[in-house]
């Protein structure tokens, strides 16, 4: 009876809180479904810590992330017949039955004051092996944070791979329109949860580029009448200016060690590629032509630099000495237009904004093969941000007239919209991994 | 005394290259296409009579934006009475200063576009200070696709945003 009432209760405060939720989150889109998705069950947790059930439900939370990153198939809520909250109580052959691959079973405890932590199990329903059971702890408020980093976990041991999950995304609103356009820099969770504001201004703000720390992040802002560039400590709020020279500041982008932004300056005639020394303030001019050059992209290595030029006519990508500079070599040859590169943490594919015609798709470089695979569907997407693991690439996309921002797994197939303000949400950068206090 | 400030002014923006349209048709015939334009615009021969209120009143000055075609910077010849005016405005008043708000439309990335807008920027700033203003009256800004005036998705919105705004910041 008791067991039944509490039950019922958290029904009813899953149920309450679900349209706020949903208003401030994320729709999932199946675009193409992928049949090598792995099945895989997350059962919802117990709550063994007595009290009130918590307000975020954490299996919600990892069967979703599996979901999104396309490599995964999580069995909805309402076909789980049976409810095991530790490995020895799972009855294998009923998931074998349901042709599950992986098990999840876990369970949340509250501790005293805010805390709580959740233990978790993952198992191979063939043949049951254990793979994982950890016990992670954090603040009751920051559930949603426990649970991405237990997906986080789940992914690497079943895929091999580093989960990003737990990361975040930075990216601009605008609000209003003409004059009356609020503009800010927000920051939020991968999944577009729990948005903050950075900055806000009623001059336009673009290009959110994160430091490879996860600390910083450095932005374009016309709040001083024209385009500069600032750098921003995110806990904190304080900031410096690092570049307002005439004419164009644009494009920043922080060099792998952290310690140099490339960015693109025009002085007043044409933007050119430049890289910026952040402790000498030196800076160093990387390419010199009466093109647009602008856009850098550093390799993982930091030896070279990607980077948009115009100088064949049409915009595309182009590869130079991070050093020593020049004007480098074209790389991009499909497509009338490519720009914008980002590029995976392992330097073999690069994802970019490629426009045919007045239709703009996020198309993806594979640099060992040379072929390109379009992973969007919009008319204007752009702005590709690779997720630190590569799993997966945000970007922006118009509908309508409004700017929305979609997820989509690096193969293309599992697409999602991110639902994160009224108004326009444009230039997304998807975060470095998140170390823990951060 | 005002006369002959006038003719020389008026000879001054004569020899600049940009005589766009002169009612005063004293001096050789301009090209074809300004005389299109002359007949829709106040002509810059009032060119040393202008006060700081021809800014909102003189419908050449009142002219502001100029449109240009897609990945173009070129100035259209129908803007070149608009320009010829403003320069006249500006060697006037060499205290006066206006800032070139170069726009993209929405096509393309956002960086990119910031190219764009300042390459159309310039082009202004260039004919400007060919029909007589000094650089140091003119600054160019480029906003990119930042600051559409048409949220619509087809040429004819585009062709709205793809613009440069010519601002006074200063008007004397």
């Amino acid at each position: 009876m008791h067991k039944q009432l509490s039950l019922w209760l958290a029904t009813l405060i899953l149920g309450l809180c679900a349209p706020q939720l949903f208003a401030q989150g994320l729709t999932l889109e199946i675009a193409n479904g992928n049949a090598s998705a792995i099945p895989i069950v997350t059962v919802p947790f117990a709550n063994e810590g007595g009290g009130t059930p918590p307000e975020t439900d954490v299996a919600d939370v990892i069967r979703s992330d599996l979901n999104r990153c396309g490599q995964f198939r999580s069995l909805a809520k309402s076909d789980i017949i049976e409810f095991p909250a530790r490995g020895d109580d799972i009855k294998f052959p009923t998931w074998r039955l349901l042709k599950q691959d992986y098990i999840v079973v876990g369970r949340v405890t509250g501790g005293t004051g805010g805390e709580a932590t959740v233990d978790f199990e993952l198992y191979t329903v063939g043949d049951q092996k254990k793979l994982a059971a950890l016990s992670i702890s954090g603040q009751r408020s920051d559930l949603r944070g426990i649970a991405h980093q237990a997906a986080d976990i789940i992914y690497e041991k079943i895929t091999g791979v580093r989960g990003a999950f737990w990361t975040r995304i930075a990216y601009v609103t605008a609000k209003g329109s003409g004059s009356n356009t609020a503009y800010a820099l927000m920051v939020a969770d991968s999944d577009g949860y729990g948005p903050q504001t950075v900055v806000s201004s009623r001059q336009p703000l673009m290009s959110p580029a994160w430091s490879p720390d996860g600390r910083k992040l450095a932005y374009v802002s016309f709040e001083r009448g024209n385009s500069s560039i600032y750098i921003q400590d995110i806990s904190t709020g304080s900031r410096e200016v690092v570049s307002a020279n005439k004419g164009i500041n644009g494009a920043p982008a922080f060099s792998p060690d952290g310690s140099k932004l490339a960015l693109a300056l025009s002085n007043g005639i044409n933007p050119d590629i430049y890289v910026l020394d952040l402790g000498s303030r030196h800076l160093t001019q990387i390419t010199k032509h009466f093109s647009i050059d602008t856009e850098p992209t550093w390799t993982p290595d930091g030896q070279s630099l990607y980077f948009t030029s115009d100088r064949s006519g049409k915009p595309q990508i182009y590869e130079t000495s991070a050093s020593s500079g020049g004007d480098g070599t074209r790389i991009t040859f499909s497509g009338e237009y490519n720009a914008r590169a980002s590029v995976s943490f392992d330097g073999k594919k690069i994802a970019m904004s490629q426009g045919n015609g007045n239709v703009y798709h996020i198309a993806v470089l594979d640099r060992s093969s040379g072929t390109s695979t379009v992973v969007s569907t919009g008319n204007f997407d752009e702005s590709p941000s690779f997720a630190p693991n590569a799993s997966m690439i945000l970007y922006a996309a118009t509908e309508g007239s409004r700017d929305v921002l979609y997820a989509v797994s690096a193969d293309g197939r599992v697409r999602q919209r991110l639902v994160l303000a009224d108004g326009d949400v444009r230039s997304p950068a998807w975060s470095p991994y998140r170390q823990r206090g951060q | 005394m005002k006369l002959p400030f006038r003719v020389i002014l008026t000879a001054a923006v004569a020899s600049a290259t940009l005589v766009a349209c002169s009612s005063n048709q004293k001096k050789p015939a301009p090209p074809a296409p300004a005389n299109e334009v002359a007949a829709t615009t106040t002509a810059p021969a009032r060119a040393g009579s202008y006060t700081v209120d021809s800014l909102d009143s003189d419908s050449c000055l009142r002219q502001r934006i100029v449109y240009f075609d897609l990945d173009k910077t070129d100035i259209h010849s129908e803007y070149e009475a608009a320009i010829a005016c403003h320069a006249a405005y500006l060697r006037q008043f060499p205290s006066a200063r206006v800032t070139l708000e170069g726009n993209a439309d929405e096509r393309g990335t956002r960086e990119y576009n910031l190219g764009l807008g300042e390459r159309r920027g310039n082009s202004v700033s260039s004919a400007l200070s060919a029909a007589g203003a000094s650089t140091s009256q003119l600054n160019v800004v480029s906003y990119g696709e930042e600051r559409p005036v048409c949220r619509e998705h087809g040429e004819g919105c585009w062709q709205k945003n793809r613009r440069v705004e010519i601002v006074y910041t200063a008007k004397q």
